[in-house]
């Protein structure tokens, strides 16, 4: 995994001072190596190596079925690894049954015990802990006021709501204080408008509690919106771990420029690579395709500029002839409120998405449905991709 | 709307009528016969009803009901041995069927979901099975002669006398009513995510502690339903102990069918029916609240 | 509930299965055997079945069992889908809780009492017992069982599909016989097969209703038994068992069948 230094790079919500990773001498507090994981004939996971350091919101991202959750299952010990090994502060987890590791889960289903109370399931932890009575008592009300539950600790599980029930699965599996907190899918079951609440106040007990957090999700927003750093992953193996900015805005693959996020793909010829940008030519643009890129790719490969929808603009008239320039039609126009998406018909079928702000309440020439329009986007808007 | 559900409850007269007709008022005339003279003869039995004297017919009726024969059961120890007795043996075949059943319906629900299917099919046919064959297959195997004997003989054990003994009648309740105490048992465990367990071990219990913890408190439904299922027909059981047990052996149902066929006393075979009810007023009771709780659970 | 089995767990099951089929197991071995004594093995004949089929009473006691059988829980099956349908679609009527009282009563009921307040019954009017008593006394018993059976499906049963269909110009009664009977039709089986089958097993409420020519299968087999075991009890037991045991793994599979298409 090469990291590609980009110095423009430093937009998006970043704590620009946190990052263990990028330090030598940091120790991680959970490594996998070269972690492989098989059910049967089908491999889960094939081959990861990863670091996770302390004090960390990480995610682990990707569609159903490509190994994320195995991998936080081997971490909680309810998997072995077939290969490799499993380290937390340095010790080999190897053999070490899931009561007997200082890491704690919030499943998706939440998991909750049935028969009983919310306290008493705030408390199965802290009991297995073998605390004194009283302070068992005493951390499970500190815990239903973190989370807010304080009326209801005397409530079984059916009686609550989703997002109730949500928040006590997250004080059970913090109560006993683990070193890493692991979230399963954590925010799926919730609606949007209480998943994004949630996310916040993840983030926030993230930061007050100091722990390790290890979110596994499939929802790109929730991975961007909450984690430090973000692993992509698909089908059992790591393509691009990043910030989420990084992850966003400089994918290595059309795998991830097309996981996260909606892409434009222009595939097209190298025309020219000095180190500094690359040009590309391609039948859909008349003027060919220029990129800022620092790698130096062979003339007349293959290559992919990826460009998000939201730094392409849009043109009633016909801007200057020169690179980065389509003409099309408006086959469709999605009003979301605060943005407005245009799926615009290229001559040779293709569609292609530009998305503006809605920025003034009334526009004076609206873009409409059959407009003859023009796109253009910046030299430095796409990212050149190889594979 | 409600005129439209008027007609659905229709629905209800000709099972209404039937059971009215075949099952509550036969059961009357037990309730009844258990208060009128003690006779040892065919009926009438006295009281009877005037119709011809209307209300004042039905005021006589009432008043020459007499408690009688139910003094007679509560005096003749005989009569109060079989009642405790029924209610030990059910007790105590309850809490063999517990010991035996937890430990099977716990494994089947931890087998591969096909090996489950099949397991499920074996604790399910022996019920289709005639009970009365086999509790006659188990003749074969406790007589004198039979495997059990043979099988204690060769570990230096027998040969010891089981048939017609209580210890045969242990064996015949717990072997016939088995799968009834397994399937609501399975049911609980069955159902039981895997999640909870998981989620257990998160939070640092061992496989055992889990199961005192989690599983088991969750499937005390289960122990509940199987527990009564079991020990409210066992206590009017009549097969069994006619089969299996000694004629000395005191159980409620046989005393029943011997009051009645044998002895002719048919109010005192109807008085000991409306005790045997009485006595499991509780129980049934206790069973279908917990039934009603299930099904409101579930949804 | 997943992962290996422990050996506690292997040895529970192989316990209990073996506690509940060895029994069986040994009473169809000894039906095959040549030996009238029946604790010695004296090869293999199947003399018992032969002279099975020349035991007239017991030809008598099969005919009557299955007319019984077949009566019963014809009635039985009728009446516990109207009861069923009364009790999961009619809300509220007059006199529901005493009915759903007397659908479940019999359940728990001792068949003792049962078949003692049914003779009570046929004495009281005079009726003569025989055939038809039996039949009656099935019947009731039954019909409680094939309400339960009948219940369970029509309440998991989605009601919007009889909705669509009287959406779709469909009377209830027709909505009823057109879309919900064909969909409860495995478990009006099933409910039909227990009653026969509970039909064909019971000997109490039979000994209690039945008169002179009207001997079941089951009362046969006690009389019998009570002399002491019995080879050609054996094999008719065996029969038995085969019988229902050849009905219930073929019900299964095609329930098994069924769920895969699906």
């Amino acid at each position: 995994m090469t990291q590609r230094s980009r110095p423009r790079l430093n937009i998006g919500a970043v704590r620009s001072t946190f990052a263990p990773w990028a330090d030598p001498a940091a120790r991680p507090l959970v490594r996998f190596e070269n972690v492989v994981k098989r059910f049967g004939g089908e491999t889960a996971v094939a081959g990861v190596s990863l670091d996770i350091y302390e004090g960390e919101f990480f995610a682990l991202l990707g569609p159903s079925g490509c190994g994320k959750t195995t991998l936080m299952r081997l971490l909680a010990g309810f998997e072995d690894p077939d290969e490799g090994r499993v380290t937390l502060a340095g010790e080999d987890l190897a053999g070490r049954p899931p009561h007997r590791r200082p890491v704690n889960m919030m499943f998706q289903s939440y998991a909750l015990f049935p028969h009983l109370s919310v306290e008493k399931n705030i408390a199965f932890g802290l009991r297995q802990l073998g605390l004194a009575k009283d302070e068992v008592a005493a951390r499970a009300a500190e815990m239903l006021a973190l989370v807010r539950l304080d009326g209801l600790a005397r409530r079984k599980p059916h009686q609550l709501s989703g997002g109730q029930r949500q928040r006590v699965a997250l004080a059970r599996a913090i109560a006993p204080r683990p070193r890493m907190l692991l979230l399963d899918e954590p925010l799926a079951a919730l609606d949007r408008k209480l998943r994004e609440e949630t996310q916040f106040e993840l983030m926030a007990l993230q930061q007050s509690l100091g722990m390790t957090f290890l979110i596994v999700t499939h929802d790109q927003e929730e991975a961007m919106v909450t984690a430090d750093r973000i692993a992509v992953m698909r089908e059992g193996q790591i393509v691009q771990i990043g910030r989420p900015a990084e992850v966003y805005e400089a994918p290595n693959s059309r795998y991830v420029a097309d996981f996260i996020g909606d892409v434009n793909l222009f595939e097209g010829k190298v025309e020219r690579a000095d180190g500094q940008s690359v040009r590309l030519a391609s039948d859909e643009a008349q003027g060919g395709f220029e990129a800022v890129e620092d790698d130096v790719i062979a003339v007349g490969a293959t290559a992919w500029l990826a460009v998000r929808p939201e730094k392409i603009q849009v043109h009633l008239d016909a801007p200057p002839p020169g690179p980065n320039r389509l003409a099309g039609k408006v086959a469709d126009i999605g009003y979301l409120g605060d943005w407005t998406t245009y799926l615009v018909e290229l001559p040779n079928g293709r569609t292609l998405r530009a998305a503006r702000a809605n920025a003034a309440r009334f526009v004076e020439r609206p873009v409409d449905w059959d407009d003859q329009i023009w796109l253009t986007f910046a030299p430095d808007a796409g990212v050149v991709l190889t594979q | 709307m409600s005129a439209r559900r008027d007609r659905t409850g229709l629905a209800a007269i000709a099972p209404f009528l039937w059971l009215g007709v075949f099952f509550l008022f036969p059961f009357l005339l037990v309730a009844k016969l258990s208060l009128s003279d003690t006779a040892l003869a065919m009926p009438p039995y006295a009281p009877r009803i005037d119709w011809a004297l209307g209300m004042a017919g039905l005021r006589a009726f009432l008043a020459a009901l007499d408690l009688q024969t139910y003094g007679r059961l509560t005096s003749d120890h005989l009569y109060v041995a079989a009642y405790l007795s029924s209610l030990r043996f059910a007790a105590v075949a309850t809490a063999i069927l517990l010991l035996l059943g937890y430990p099977m319906a716990y494994a089947m629900a931890r087998c591969s979901p096909a090996v489950r299917q099949a397991l499920l099919m074996a604790v399910i046919l022996p019920f289709w099975t005639s009970f009365l064959i086999r509790v006659y297959a188990l003749i074969g195997i406790l007589k004198p002669e039979g495997l059990l004997n043979a099988v204690l003989a060769a570990v230096g054990l027998g040969p010891v006398a089981l048939l017609n003994t209580d210890a045969a009648i242990y064996i015949g309740l717990v072997y016939a009513y088995l799968p009834f105490m397994v399937l609501p048992l399975y049911a609980v465990l069955e159902r039981q995510h895997h999640d909870l367990l998981e989620a257990a071990a998160d939070l640092g219990c061992t496989p055992l502690q889990a199961f005192w913890r989690v599983t088991f408190p969750l499937s005390l439904p289960g122990v509940g339903a199987g527990a009564l299922l079991c020990f409210i027909p066992m206590v009017g059981e009549f097969v069994i102990p006619d089969l299996l047990g000694g004629s000395g052996t005191l159980m409620l149902g046989k005393t029943i069918w011997t009051e009645f066929f044998a002895n002719r006393d048919w109010p005192a075979a109807s008085a000991v029916a409306i005790a045997l009810l009485a006595t499991l007023v509780v129980p049934i009771a206790l069973y279908q609240r917990q039934q009603a709780k299930l099904i409101g659970g579930a949804r | 509930m997943r992962r290996g089995l422990t050996a506690f767990n292997r040895v529970s099951l192989l316990f209990g299965f073996g506690f509940l089929y060895l029994p069986i197991f040994l009473l169809v071995v000894y039906s095959f055997n040549a030996s009238q004594l029946v604790t010695v093995w004296g090869g293999f004949s199947t003399r018992w079945y032969a002279s099975l089929f020349r035991n007239e009473q017991l030809l008598d006691a099969v005919w009557v069992t299955f007319r019984v059988g077949l009566i019963s829980a014809t009635v039985a099956t009728i009446l516990g889908t109207f009861a069923a349908v009364a009790l999961v679609r009619a809300g509220r009527f007059k006199g529901r809780t005493l009915f759903s009282g007397l659908v479940y009563a019999p359940l728990v009921m001792p068949e003792v009492v049962l078949g003692l307040s049914l003779l009570l019954l046929f004495v009281a009017f005079g009726l003569p017992r025989g055939f038809w008593t039996v039949v009656i006394g099935h019947a009731t018993v039954t019909l409680c069982y094939a309400t339960v059976v009948i219940q369970a499906r029509l309440a998991a049963f989605d009601r919007q599909l009889e909705e669509a269909a009287r959406d779709l110009g469909c009377p209830p009664f027709k909505a009823f016989f057109l879309v919900t009977l064909p969909n409860i039709a495995p478990a009006v089986a099933a409910a039909w097969m227990l009653a026969f089958t509970l039909s064909l097993d019971d000997l109490v409420i039979a000994s209690f209703t039945s008169g002179p020519g009207a001997t079941t299968l089951p009362m046969r087999i006690y009389s019998q038994v009570r002399l002491g075991v019995n080879p050609e009890i054996n094999a008719v037991s065996t029969l038995l068992i085969g019988l229902v045991a050849t009905g219930v793994i073929a019900a299964y599979l095609m329930q098994l069948r069924r769920r895969q298409d699906a």
